[in-house]
């Protein structure tokens, strides 16, 4: 198992390859399709002027995510009346439909983690090889036991994306994955699809 | 009538906290067939821990806590109208005590609703008289990950080379499952309908997902059929969470429709291993969940 801490320094990243047990502890913010959509249109592509509280929440995840990781995670959290939020159970979820976004993202921010399932395709693995980064699977469903890892809810952000979609700024430790795409080019979800892509000719010729 | 709010609060806390012991045995079956120390195997460890960490806290085993889709099967007298409000009631009440996630959203304007309420379709509720005196509820959460896998085919299907017979629904439902790779959170399990109209169809492949995975098809054929698909798609090798490995689904449910002679869909609704379903009973100031 290896420790991680974030900000994550590249010597770090190199050092990981695609099979190796992480535990990462440092504060993250959790990021879907809403926010990764924001992100690309306000300040990446620019196609949309900031409005309302852009500039400031942009200013406020800057420095976190330097260095850092974005969680694909839509919490289901307690507390939203008094504003006392705790997550109750924070699983990944699928991480692909961020497959447009998440390389022009990673580069913007020098953004050295994404964790989430099911894996991502060559754009990302390609930012992950230059930035550098890596992509960390999380056990899909397995929501009552990663929340146990968030120690605390720093902040919330964009609220009015609504809860699975606001980015939650949270402070996680030992939170377990398993790196599913490294920094040297390797990616299981690659090398599973050949194989069983390979299998299915197989049985639909039989 | 009774007011039933309550019990379907508990209803819904049950079937997003506590997994059914079929689907829990399922997994525990599955991680003794995994090679000892792998990626998958490891999955599945961590899977079966949470799973008793979410009964142990009354917390949801997924934050995707889905879309609630309710059967109703009401003896003669019972106001639908009155089942339906107490429904919508309790899904509210179940998302202020966090055992749901807050998942209904407009589509036209981006907004959650915040209580799991959205027009007439948001929860789902399917009403059915039946005869006799109980009251039976049966309740789903499905979550978007896996219902974002879902397939529906057209056969003939050239591509894969599938033609309108047994052999044809199997080349499409295998395409479904590796399609779908790790990203429904395998190890997933299988609804599938054989005819009716795209609607029906999908109905059907849901509804099929109510049957017990240690229950087997009671026609010979089908049953038979079952096992084939499910030793089928294991052999593709996708495993849990699509890290690899030999368990890639945990079974098959197919139900077979009349359909039109010029149509023939095959519908595969794919469930994730969170297969979150429960059944409420109601008989006479008795109420039982399943």
């Amino acid at each position: 198992m290896t420790k991680l801490t974030l900000p994550i320094p590249d010597d770090d990243i190199h050092a990981l390859q695609v099979g190796d047990p992480v535990s990462l502890s440092g504060i993250i913010i959790t990021g879907r399709d809403a926010v990764h959509k924001w992100m690309i249109d306000t300040f990446i592509k620019q196609t949309r002027k900031p409005q309302g509280d852009d500039e400031a929440v942009y200013a406020a995840i800057k420095p976190i995510l330097d260095g850092g990781a974005i969680y694909h995670c839509g919490p289901v959290v307690s507390g939203l009346d008094t504003g006392e939020y705790a997550f109750v159970a924070a699983g990944p979820t699928t991480s692909i439909r961020e497959e447009p976004y998440q390389g022009d993202v990673m580069r913007h921010f020098n953004m050295k983690a994404v964790i989430g399932k099911g894996g991502m395709g060559d754009k990302t693995l390609a930012a992950c090889g230059e930035v550098p980064g890596v992509y960390l699977h999380a056990i899909g469903g397995a929501a009552s036991l990663i929340a146990q890892s968030v120690k605390q809810v720093r902040d919330v952000l964009k609220l009015d994306f609504g809860v699975p979609e606001a980015m939650w700024v949270i402070e996680v430790q030992d939170f377990p994955a398993v790196v599913t795409m490294d920094s040297h080019g390797g990616s299981l979800h690659a090398v599973v699809k050949e194989h069983s892509t390979k299998i299915l000719h197989e049985l639909l010729e039989a | 009538m009774r007011d039933l709010t309550d019990a379907f609060v508990e209803l819904i806390r049950r079937s997003s906290t506590d997994l059914p012991p079929d689907v829990e045995r399922a997994l525990q079956t599955a991680r003794g067939v995994e090679v000892d120390g792998s990626a998958a195997q490891g999955a599945l460890d961590t899977i079966l821990e949470n799973v008793a960490l979410a009964r142990e806290n009354s917390t949801p085993i997924c934050q995707d806590t889905g879309t609630p889709i309710f059967y109703v099967y009401h003896p003669e007298g019972w106001s639908t109208r009155k089942l339906r409000e107490q429904i919508r009631a309790a899904t509210a009440e179940a998302t202020e005590k966090a055992y749901l996630r807050p998942n209904a959203v407009d589509s036209l304007t981006g907004e959650n609703s915040g209580d799991n309420l959205g027009g007439d379709a948001f929860p789902t509720i399917h009403f059915e008289e039946v005869d006799g005196d109980e009251l039976i509820v049966d309740l789903m959460l499905k979550g978007g990950g896996c219902e974002n896998v879902g397939a529906q085919y057209s056969l003939p299907n050239t591509e894969l080379g599938a033609g309108r017979d047994m052999q044809g629904v199997r080349k499409v439902v295998l395409d479904a499952v590796h399609k779908a790779q790790g990203k429904g959170c395998a190890p997933g399990i299988l609804g599938v309908a054989i005819g009716g109209d795209r609607g029906s169809s999908y109905y059907g492949s849901k509804e099929t997902l109510f049957r017990s995975l240690e229950e087997s098809n009671p026609d010979p054929e089908l049953a038979a059929f079952e096992e084939q698909l499910t030793q089928e798609a294991n052999q593709l090798e996708i495993g849990p969470m699509g890290f690899g490995g030999e368990t890639t689904v945990l079974g098959v449910k197919v139900k077979n429709m009349h359909r039109l002679p010029a149509s023939y869909y095959v519908s595969v609704s794919y469930m994730c291993w969170a297969y979150r379903r429960r059944r409420m009973v109601v008989r006479g100031d008795e109420t039982i969940i399943e």
